[in-house]
């Protein structure tokens, strides 16, 4: 007679179980402003693949949406409306600035091109690269993924004097 | 055979009496410049004359010749599509806030035309029927084409902009845009 116990049990933590479902599906909103995109389709489709990572799903409505790549550079009329794909986007939610253009202006040193997209939106990681190669996006999603499991659930009340 | 520059612009001083038409240089295409205040006689005539027949607007160039003076030239391409030929009609235009009367009248393909012109050089196109910034953002200051305009502005970027329209602003748009298409009731 087996003894019950003897089912196989895991022990965790709700914040840590959490944070890694939230880590293991991040949802990109469908979002290339320029040639990145082309990168950043690259890396989606099956020959660099980031359905390995569970980011596969691009989504073309920002409620569904947890993550924003900034893919090509970002024009000043675009910026309102970057900005309000990401107030759509429902929290927790992640940026990745990709390539030069996105996070400082690039070779675009003027007027039209908003220099850094982190003053419209805030990043979380920037990927360099002039477009980035789909291994530094994918890189890119990695890192994201390990700054994620570092960040907690749930806000915990300070505890009482 | 199509008509070089110089018989076109025999044929618009007939038609079109002052209108300054003068054949210049060019190296691919009859090329002709009239003077601005008679432009849209000249472009009536162009396009009216059964010898001509320029039915098509293609593009309005503008240039900004900073030092020299006069300082601004537009550059018009036609297209007559039976001949078949193509002019190019230049005109010049003075000072720091060029004007010049338009052709969308004549041609409704310059309503684009200048209204890009105008936002992007700053030549005010008089009698369009709705002159709006095309290219850069509704609040845009200055004209960036120009060759004074910085480079880089360091202006702080702009995040949000109004989703909302209030009643008034909602029917002045719809009637805004029957006038400019000529239809519907006033």
């Amino acid at each position: 007679m087996a003894p019950e116990w003897d089912i196989p049990i895991l022990t965790t933590t709700v914040d840590k179980m959490v944070q890694w479902a939230r880590r293991s599906s991040i949802w990109p909103v469908t979002l290339g402003l320029a040639c990145c995109a082309i990168e950043m389709m690259s890396m989606a489709a099956s020959r660099y693949d980031i359905a390995r990572f569970g980011a596969e799903v691009f989504r073309a409505s920002p409620r569904q949406a947890d993550l924003m790549i900034v893919a090509g550079r970002l024009s000043r009329k675009m910026a309102p409306a970057v900005r309000r794909i990401y107030d759509q986007m429902p929290e927790p939610k992640w940026v990745i600035s990709m390539g030069a253009c996105a996070s400082c202006g690039g070779v675009f040193d003027n007027y039209a091109i908003v220099q850094g997209c982190d003053q419209v939106v805030p990043v979380d990681v920037f990927v360099p690269g002039c477009p980035p190669r789909p291994e530094a996006l994918l890189y890119a999603i990695v890192a994201l993924q390990r700054k994620i499991d570092r960040q907690r659930a749930f806000a915990y009340p300070a505890a009482r004097p | 055979m199509p008509m070089d520059a110089t018989a076109v612009a025999a044929v618009l001083d007939r038609l079109v009496p002052g209108s300054g038409a003068q054949a210049l240089a060019a190296i691919d295409q009859p090329t002709l410049v009239v003077s601005a205040d008679r432009l849209a006689e000249a472009c009536r005539a162009l396009r009216d004359d059964p010898a001509l027949g320029y039915t098509a607007l293609l593009d309005i160039v503008g240039v900004d010749r900073q030092g020299a003076e006069p300082r601004f030239e537009l550059s018009y391409s036609l297209l007559a599509a039976d001949a078949p030929a193509r002019l190019r009609v230049k005109v010049r235009l003075a000072g720091p806030e060029p004007h010049v009367g338009t052709v969308t009248g004549i041609w409704p393909s310059a309503g684009f035309l200048e209204r890009e012109v105008w936002d992007l050089l700053g030549v005010v196109f008089d009698g369009h029927p709705d002159l709006r910034r095309l290219l850069t953002p509704d609040e845009w200051e200055g004209h960036p084409l120009r060759k004074d305009y910085p480079v880089q502005i360091g202006a702080p970027v702009r995040t949000y902009e109004p989703i909302q329209v209030t009643e008034e602003q909602f029917a002045e748009r719809i009637l805004k845009s029957r006038r400019v298409r000529g239809s519907g009731t006033r």
